[in-house]
C-alpha cells in the first residue's frame, strides 16, 4: 500500500492551517536545510533525487537548479508556476487549497539552493480562493520566521508575492509567465538565453510547478534514495494524477510513478460511469496525444508514455467512453488552443486558424473531402516551428486523434454527420 | 477606506519593478469601476508613472479584465473538454433559456452575464462553472436553478 506523501495532510482538518502543519513535521526540512547544508549540497541532493518537473515538461530539477550561476552579486529569482490551466488538469489546486505550507517550504528551500531573495507564485487568475490562501500561508510563515529576514537565524532572508495572472493559457509557459510577471502580455520569449540565465528583470530565474516544488521538502527529510525508490528509478516519486471525464470516480490520486494507465482508470477511476466500454484515454493534459482503449496498458512516467508516442504532461487523465465523438473532441480542443494562442509567432497564430475553421466545418457535416490530408499538412507546418510548446501541443493532441481514430474523421466528411450519433 | 491610488502604490511596493504592479493594479480598478473604461486603465497608468499604452496592452489581452460592463453576476460556464463530456453544453443552452440571453449578453435588469470560458481547472467536480469569484462544482440542470434563484434573491 502505497502511504501519500504530497497528500499526505489533505484531509485533516484545517490542513491549510500552519500548526496543522507543523504538527505533521511541517517546516523541518527546511530547518534541516538551513543548519547543515550549503545550497550546492541541496542541488546535489534533488539532482540524485532524479525528481522531474511535474508541470509538463519532466525537466530534471536538480540541473536546472544547477544552471543559475553561483555570482552572489547578481540577483536571482524564484517562480512558481501555478498557473495550472492544462484542461484535465486540477492537480495543483489541490496542494494550494489543502497544503499551502507544503508549497512554501518547498519553495524557500529551493530559493536558498539557488540563491533567490525574492519569489513569486504565479497564480492563474480563476484561482482566487487559491491565492487567497496562500497570502494566509505565507501570512503565517512569516509569523513564525520560516519567511522574511534572516529566516531562523540563517542569516537567509526570502520574501514571497502571490501574483494572480488574468485568463491566459500561455502563461503557463516559462518565459510568458516572467513576460507577464514583469507586466507585459504574456507572450513566450526566444530561448536562449533560458531564464536560468535571463529571466525575470533580465536575472537568473528558476520557474518551477507547484507540485515540483512541494515534492522538495520530502526529498530532504526522507533522502533522495528514498524519492528514486518510488516508481521507475529515472522517473520517479509520488505523482498527483488527476481523473476525469466519463469515469466513474473522478480527482485527484496521489501514486507511486509509473502507475498502469489502465489499473488508473478501471481500479481507481472504477471504469467508466455508463457502463459503456472505454473508447480513449488522453493521458496528460489534452497537449497529449489521446491513446485507444486498446493501448492503455501503458506505464503513467514520462518515459513510458513517451515510448507510447504520447506523454504524461500535466498528469491530466481524460477518460471518454464509447458515446464519445473523438472528432468532436478534437475540435474542441482545437478551439482551445487557437483562442489561447498568443499570436507571437505566424505558424501557431495562422495556422491554428486554419485548423480551427476545418475543425468546424467537418464536425458540423460540411468537411471537404481531403480535409484530413490538408489538417496533417497544416500540423506538419506548425510542429517544431514555433517559439513555444503551444502549438506543438495542439498539433500533437489532433495528431493523435487522426492516427487513432481516422475513420471517424472520414465517416464524417463522406456522410456528414457523426459516427456514434 | 483606502483609495485606489493607495491600494496600488502599496501592492507595487511588491516587486522590483513598477510595471510588474500593472496586473493588481487593473484588478483594483476593475473591482471599483466593475469594468475597464479607457479612463480607468488611464488612470492605473498614471498612478504606477507609466505610459498609458503598456497599461491598455496588457488590458487587452487577458480575458479577465472585462473591457466592456457585465452584470452583478458573472456566469462562466466552462466548455472543454471534460465538462463537454459531462453536459457543459446543455447547461449553457439551459442558461440561456432560463436567462432569456445569449452567450456573451447580460439581462436586462443588469444581474447576469453569462459567458463560456476554457478549462477552469477544477475537472474532477465537472461540469463547473464560476460566477464572480466562487466555483460552482459538479453542476446539474436543477443545481443551476437554485442557484440563479438563491442569486436573484440575494439581489432583491
Amino acid at each position: 500500500m502505497f502511504e501519500k506523501v504530497l497528500l499526505k495532510n489533505a484531509d485533516k482538518p484545517e490542513s491549510h492551517r500552519i500548526k496543522t502543519y507543523l504538527k505533521g513535521g511541517g517546516y523541518e526540512a527546511l530547518k534541516k536545510v538551513l543548519k547543515g547544508y550549503q545550497p550546492d549540497q541541496v542541488i546535489q541532493i534533488v539532482k540524485d533525487s532524479n525528481l522531474r518537473g511535474r508541470g509538463g515538461a519532466g525537466f530534471p530539477t536538480g540541473l536546472k537548479w544547477g544552471f543559475v550561476p553561483k555570482d552572489p552579486t547578481v540577483p536571482k529569482y524564484l517562480c512558481c508556476n501555478a498557473d495550472e490551466g492544462e484542461p484535465g488538469t486540477f492537480k495543483d489546486r489541490q496542494i494550494i487549497e489543502k497544503d499551502p505550507h507544503q508549497l512554501i517550504e518547498g519553495m524557500a528551500i529551493a530559493a536558498y539552493a539557488i540563491g533567490a531573495n525574492k519569489a513569486f507564485i504565479y497564480i492563474r487568475g480563476e484561482f482566487a480562493f487559491g491565492a487567497r490562501r496562500l497570502e494566509e500561508a505565507i501570512a503565517e510563515a512569516y509569523e513564525k520566521g520560516f519567511l522574511g529576514r534572516d529566516i531562523l537565524g540563517s542569516g537567509f532572508d526570502l520574501d514571497i508575492t502571490v501574483h494572480r495572472g488574468a485568463g491566459a493559457y500561455i502563461c503557463g509557459e516559462e518565459t510568458a509567465l516572467i513576460e507577464s510577471l514583469e507586466g507585459d502580455r504574456g507572450q513566450p520569449r526566444f530561448k536562449p538565453p533560458f531564464p536560468a540565465v535571463k529571466g525575470l528583470y533580465n536575472s537568473p530565474t528558476v520557474v518551477n510547478n507547484v507540485e515540483t516544488l512541494s515534492c522538495v521538502p520530502h526529498i530532504i527529510l526522507k533522502g533522495a534514495d528514498w524519492f528514486r525508490g518510488i516508481g521507475p528509478e529515472k522517473s520517479p516519486g509520488p505523482k498527483l494524477f488527476c481523473l476525469s471525464g466519463h469515469v466513474k470516480r473522478p480527482g485527484v490520486y496521489e501514486l507511486p510513478m509509473g502507475i498502469s494507465l489502465r489499473d488508473l482508470v478501471e481500479e481507481y477511476g472504477g471504469g467508466t460511469r455508463s457502463g459503456r466500454k472505454v473508447k480513449a484515454v488522453i493521458p496528460g493534459g489534452v497537449s497529449a496525444p489521446m491513446l485507444p482503449e486498446s493501448r492503455i496498458d501503458v506505464d503513467m512516467d514520462f518515459d513510458s508514455l513517451a515510448q507510447a508516442g504520447t506523454m504524461l504532461g500535466s498528469g491530466g487523465v481524460i477518460v471518454m467512453d464509447e458515446s464519445t465523438c473523438i472528432v468532436k473532441v478534437a475540435k474542441r480542443i482545437i478551439e482551445f488552443f487557437h483562442h489561447e494562442s498568443c499570436g507571437k509567432c505566424t505558424p501557431c497564430r495562422e495556422g491554428l486558424d486554419w485548423i480551427d475553421k476545418i475543425m468546424k466545418r467537418l464536425e458540423g457535416g460540411n468537411g471537404r473531402k481531403g480535409d484530413v490530408e490538408l489538417l496533417e499538412d497544416l500540423c506538419n507546418n506548425i510542429f517544431g516551428k514555433t517559439f513555444c510548446p503551444l502549438g506543438d501541443g495542439a498539433v500533437m493532441a489532433l495528431r493523435g486523434a487522426i492516427n487513432h481514430f481516422r475513420d471517424e474523421f472520414e465517416y464524417h466528411i463522406e456522410k456528414r454527420t457523426c459516427m456514434v450519433a | 477606506m483606502k483609495d485606489l491610488r493607495e491600494k496600488i502604490r502599496e501592492i507595487s511596493k511588491r516587486y522590483p519593478d513598477m510595471r510588474s504592479a500593472i496586473m493588481p493594479a487593473l484588478y483594483l480598478a476593475q473591482e471599483k469601476y466593475g469594468y475597464l473604461t479607457r479612463e480607468a486603465m488611464e488612470e492605473v497608468a498614471e498612478i504606477l508613472g507609466i505610459p498609458p499604452v503598456a497599461v491598455y496592452e496588457v488590458a487587452t489581452f487577458y480575458t479577465m479584465y472585462n473591457k466592456e460592463p457585465v452584470g452583478k453576476y458573472h456566469i462562466q460556464v466552462c466548455t472543454n473538454v471534460s465538462c463537454m463530456l459531462l453536459g457543459a453544453e446543455t447547461l449553457v443552452d439551459h442558461l440561456r433559456k432560463r436567462l432569456g440571453i445569449d452567450v456573451g449578453e447580460t439581462t436586462k435588469d443588469g444581474l447576469f452575464t453569462l459567458s463560456t470560458v476554457e478549462c477552469l481547472g477544477s475537472c474532477g467536480t465537472a461540469p463547473v462553472m464560476q460566477i464572480n469569484d466562487t466555483y460552482y462544482e459538479d453542476l446539474t440542470k436543477e443545481k443551476v436553478d437554485e442557484i440563479i434563484k438563491t442569486l436573484k434573491e440575494e439581489a432583491s
